[in-house]
């Protein structure tokens, strides 16, 4: 029932929506994963990048689509909270509470191996409009964690110009998406991220110049 | 059901019939040429396909409107306007102070379009202010707006940059939809009629130019911005659509003789500047299209190119000589 409804919103009412006032120019689109488990890794610059890759999927595998998210920001409790666990699907993830006894992977790990695909932002932070910080190692250790899943580097353009960290105004501008080739875990943790952040940064070169200063 | 329809379709102008068959009949050739061509010569032809399925639903949404009326056909036009000026603000280079004027360039779009359907409502003679209320008081108010927000490198490029957005993706589109308010009794094909001429013309035009050039082609008029294009595509397409004009033109505008010949003259090369403009400023951005939102065509921009020139030349010339409303 609650997939039901989950699927219907995100069909009828967001993607048009989306596609609207983002256009969700896709370069690559064929390079998705079209089963879990797997693992989206995109570059991060606004609350509308989880639209974007949510969007970029078919209908039928909405169900699978997990975004890893801040729990500090998006699991607050009330409403908020329910949306976003129930209608987005977001996997919540207590950051900087990293420690010995505390696995704060442990929830995208279980959906890992439930076979589904987890979207995640290696960044961590929305961080300055359309710049790229540097990588945690959390996809690493997802990917180490279960090798089978392919990761696969997505580079999202222009949601920072409309609608950058603190910003109340949501400007439409369209937004681009370009998929790269997925890699596998490669035995280090450090390798990977880096990596993974020059996949990513080269896939820029096919979306059309953004000039914004 | 059936009787209605038939009733419907008996009020309808005859001339818009027969033209909505013409560009069906086009459409159905193009799309048996999209199933064979490609079979014939593999690895060519190969965005035929996607190309003619947007083709189908640009006549389905335009030719609905036209026949819906100008309520839906200002609603859609709007709608164009919005997806076009989009593409063109998220290639052209702005500032990140400048995300407020962006957004008040997107609200032109509903004062401009307003203004249509305020005609007669909230002013005697809407066009009045049509003419006037985004070209000269959107840019004072995106003029005033930005020196508000007070960043001064790069002003005067950006302010330029905007009102030309909005200019050539809302103000001269609009016109089309404003053309829609003609009295039905002032034109013979009524105010659908005027509409579905100029689009007719200008994407015939198009093709006319494209089929001359791919035939005769030899010596090039535009090396630097558009270097397909040829002499002998333009000046043949120039030929072939003011023979067209000029033979249709009585069926859809109230224009005589004369006045449909200089129609014919003066209209294509504008589709062709209309043309070679936009291709200038994707030169500059440096991209070839302005989205992917249209298969096999591009963005909304890349199919409006020479409709930007072409409907407020069409729309001041039928007001100048024919029209009592405008």
């Amino acid at each position: 029932m609650l997939q039901a409804i989950r699927r219907t919103t995100l069909m009828l009412v967001v993607r048009p929506i989306a596609r609207l006032l983002f256009g969700l120019d896709a370069i690559g689109a064929e390079k998705l994963p079209k089963h879990g488990p797997a693992i989206v890794a995109a570059n991060h610059n606004s609350h509308v990048d989880t639209l974007i890759l949510l969007c970029l999927f078919p209908a039928k595998l909405l169900s699978k689509l997990r975004p890893v998210a801040a729990a500090d920001h998006f699991d607050k409790g009330g409403f908020g909270s329910w949306f976003s666990r129930n209608v987005i699907g977001i996997i919540p993830i207590k950051r900087g509470a990293a420690s010995r006894d505390l696995d704060v992977l442990a929830g995208a790990k279980q959906a890992l191996t439930r076979g589904e695909i987890l979207v995640v932002f290696p960044e961590g932070s929305r961080g300055e409009p359309e710049e790229m910080t540097r990588f945690k190692t959390g996809v690493a250790r997802l990917a180490e964690f279960c090798p089978q899943a392919p990761v696969i580097p997505i580079y999202l353009q222009g949601a920072g110009r409309s609608l950058p960290k603190d910003a109340r105004l949501l400007v439409p501008f369209n937004c681009t998406a370009v998929v790269g080739d997925p890699l596998s875990w490669a035995g280090s943790h450090h390798g990977f991220i880096d990596e993974l952040r020059a996949r990513i940064e080269a896939l820029k070169a096919q979306a059309p110049p953004l000039r914004w200063e | 059901m059936a009787d209605a329809l038939v009733s419907w379709l008996h009020a309808q102008p005859t001339p818009l019939l027969l033209g909505f068959a013409g560009v069906v009949s086009l459409l159905v050739l193009g799309t048996f040429a999209a199933a064979i061509l490609p079979a014939l010569q593999p690895g060519k032809w190969t965005d035929l396909g996607p190309r003619m399925r947007s083709w189908w639903i640009i006549a389905i949404l335009v030719g609905g409107a036209l026949l819906a009326g100008w309520q839906a056909f200002t609603l859609l036009f709007a709608l164009i306007s919005f997806l076009a000026l989009k593409e063109f603000l998220t290639l052209a280079p702005t500032r990140k102070e400048d995300r407020l004027v962006v957004l008040l360039a997107y609200l032109s779009i509903i004062v401009n379009y307003g203004t249509i359907f305020a005609d007669h409502v909230l002013f005697e003679d809407g066009y009045q202010v049509y003419l006037v209320v985004a070209p000269v008081y959107m840019f004072l108010i995106t003029a005033a707006t930005m020196a508000w927000i007070g960043r001064t490198d790069g002003y005067l490029a950006t302010i330029g940059i905007v009102h030309w957005g909005v200019v050539i993706c809302v103000y001269n589109i609009g016109y089309a939809a404003f053309l829609m308010r003609t009295p039905d009794f002032e034109a013979p094909a009524g105010a659908a009629g005027l509409v579905f001429f100029l689009l007719f013309i200008t994407q015939f035009n198009d093709v006319a130019q494209y089929c001359w050039g791919k035939a005769f082609g030899r010596h090039k008029i535009t090396p630097k911005v558009s270097p397909n294009k040829t002499w002998e595509g333009a000046l043949g397409g120039w030929a072939t659509s003011a023979a067209v004009i000029y033979v249709l033109a009585p069926y859809f505008t109230p224009l005589s003789s004369p006045e449909a010949l200089l129609f014919g003259v003066l209209l294509p090369p504008a589709g062709f500047f209309g043309d070679i403009t936009m291709s200038a400023i994707k030169r500059d951005l440096g991209v070839k299209d302005t989205s992917r939102l249209i298969p096999g065509h591009g963005g909304v921009l890349d199919r409006l190119d020479s409709l930007t020139f072409t409907t407020p030349l069409y729309f001041h010339l039928l007001a100048f000589y024919a029209l009592e409303r405008f």
